[in-house]
């Protein structure tokens, strides 16, 4: 199954490199942005074809190596 | 004195750490991440450079190589493992030291020489030193150290906390921050104070007519404290 998952750095952590972004879409004319955030979106196929066993494989991946949990978030988004 | 310095895909200051380790007397062998078994060693040093390109997270990917589970185990057991720039990055990635290295503050690469102060010398990397400011060099795109406040309060109460960003005379303000680090922290301990982390390379400064020595000074005391 094809397991989506994203990974956001969590609130309290500084997003430099969104801020950057705002300000840039802001030169732009891009007027209405209360606040831009960077994250990571990840697409998996794993061999397995159970959605349950799939988002927990998925879900291992994201605690061990994909997100590091002292400053991020992760979410499966999607399986299909 | 043996000392491992382990080479990743990506490691670039590896060889320097070599040349500094046998300058002041260490028996320095070079460790591939491949392998399997740390050679018996009193110190390992985790190196800079730009370990598997920096995926995913910088350090994230050679925290889980095939070596660091035998370089995980020597910590565990009391050897000193130190990590130098993405050896700290490493280093923070397998959870040997708390906290995590973000993106600079400015988004800027750094290179340039910084003066630290050492905070704690109650360790083996610092016991004896006769200085508390040293000019060391940094160079890296990703120093700016952060953690949680619970665990702030947790490095602080165990003295965790190695070297700070400071001026010349050891004032440790903001001003004086190259890279947003969180209380200007550029290097801690783990909770036993064997295995340290630090952005800063101590081998860049072990020669005066190229750069200074005060990185001399940090390897004679270290292997003095280790004899």
């Amino acid at each position: 199954m094809k397991v989506s998952a994203i990974i956001t750095l969590k609130k309290d952590v500084l997003d430099p490199q969104g801020k950057v972004i705002q300000q840039a879409l802001d030169g732009m004319g891009f007027k209405d942005v209360n606040e831009v955030r960077q994250g990571k979106y990840f697409e998996i196929d794993v061999k397995e074809d159970d959605p349950k066993k799939s988002r927990k494989i998925v879900e291992d991946m994201c605690n061990k190596l994909l997100a590091n949990l002292v400053i991020e978030d992760y979410k499966i988004i999607e399986i299909q | 004195m043996k000392s491992s310095v382990i080479t990743f895909p990506g490691s670039n200051c590896d060889r320097d750490m070599h040349v500094a380790l046998k300058k002041f007397g260490f028996n320095n062998k070079m460790v591939w991440h491949d392998d399997n078994e740390l050679p018996k060693s009193d110190l390992v040093v985790l190196p800079g450079g730009f370990s598997y390109g920096d995926y995913l997270r910088c350090g994230s990917m050679a925290s889980k190589s095939k070596i660091m589970q035998s370089v995980i185990n020597f910590a565990n057991s009391g050897g000193l493992v130190l990590g130098i720039c993405n050896g700290f990055q490493i280093l923070v990635e397998t959870g040997l030291v708390p906290g995590v290295l973000l993106r600079n503050k400015y988004l800027e690469f750094i290179c340039k020489n910084v003066f630290i102060k050492v905070d704690n010398k109650n360790n083996p990397y610092f016991k004896n030193l006769d200085k508390e400011i040293l000019e060391f060099h940094i160079a890296h795109n990703e120093g700016n150290y952060f953690c949680t406040s619970d665990q702030l309060k947790q490095i602080e109460d165990n003295n965790q906390i190695a070297i700070y960003y400071s001026n010349k005379s050891g004032k440790i303000e903001d001003q004086f921050n190259p890279n947003g680090s969180l209380n200007n922290i550029a290097g801690i301990f783990n909770k036993e104070k064997n295995v340290l982390g630090m952005m800063p390379h101590p081998e860049r400064m072990i020669d005066k007519s190229l750069s200074g020595e005060d990185g001399s000074l940090f390897f004679k005391n270290l292997i003095n404290n280790i004899k």
